[in-house]
């Protein structure tokens, strides 16, 4: 049997290696991806303790995060495709009008 | 050391990789196909914890859907310059690792000090079907699901509308 421990501690370390994702990259498409592999750990962490716990809510949360992650990517793309189309440019250290 | 865990330790050490190789490849599009590696990775591992319903979930709308759109969006741009993922270690990168290790060493000094659950509860074994999972769905979380709907509606239209060409720019359309 698989110690509940194991399955935390491999989402504590793709949700910090998606952190560290976010923190260094400048191409705002493989932040976005960064972004889905921290949400991923999250649900694995919640599908992990739903298990192990016996309580389904666990998995009915997972089903929202899922939702709520296809909703994000779709609006997040659509704020991507319109920067490029104005600045020519993902990288996201050249977008920096907001910038006081 | 029984196969389970065996398996459940090389699904680990994949899982653990590909996210790595997600965030240091050059090219967009190889780490999309990491990403959507990373993501099958996991849904096994959902099926390690009886949740059938979530796992094939995870393929088709992450690996499947989500993904395509990812994929689609970086051949709409033609990104395959590879100038912006140098992945040079400078003062910056190196204090954004120390503070992930930080973290990362937070969160497993506290999961290591509470956690005790050591197996599966009894229940779960019936818990993650489609069946199961939808009785639940309807019944407890029907005002959460209805207001999904709605949510993704208006990620549909913020999406329209936010990648649309503006027609009526200029006297001459673009």
């Amino acid at each position: 049997m698989i110690p509940l421990d194991y399955y935390i501690g491999l989402s504590a370390i793709l949700f910090v290696i998606g952190v560290v994702g976010v923190l260094t990259l400048r191409n705002a498409i493989v932040i976005f991806m960064s972004v889905e592999l921290m949400l991923n750990s999250v649900n694995l962490a919640l599908i992990a303790f739903s298990a192990y716990s016996g309580d389904p809510a666990g998995q009915i949360l997972v089903f929202f995060v899922i939702a709520v992650a296809a909703a994000e990517s779709a609006v997040g793309l659509a704020i991507i495709i319109a920067l490029f189309r104005n600045k020519l440019t993902v990288n996201i250290d050249e977008v920096n009008v907001l910038k006081w | 050391m029984n196969l389970e865990l065996v398996v459940f330790l090389i699904l680990a050490v994949a899982a653990v990789a590909s996210a790595i190789l997600v965030i240091t490849r050059k090219n967009p599009v190889t780490s999309a196909l990491y990403l959507v590696l990373n993501l099958f990775i996991i849904a096994i591992l959902y099926l390690f914890l009886r949740a059938q319903f979530i796992a094939i979930i995870q393929i088709t709308v992450y690996a499947g859907a989500i993904m395509v759109l990812f994929l689609f969006v970086i051949m709409l741009l033609n990104l395959g310059d590879d100038r912006l993922l140098k992945w040079k270690l400078n003062s910056k990168r190196t204090i954004a690792l120390l503070l992930g290790l930080a973290l990362l060493g937070e969160i497993l000094y506290y999961v290591m000090s509470f956690v005790t659950m050591s197996g599966l509860s009894p229940n779960s074994e019936s818990m993650g079907t489609a069946e199961s999972i939808g009785k639940i769905l309807y019944s407890n979380y029907l005002f959460p699901f209805e207001v999904t709907s709605i949510l993704l509606l208006a990620a549909i239209v913020g999406a329209i509308f936010l990648a649309k060409r503006r027609i009526s720019e200029g006297p001459d359309g673009e």
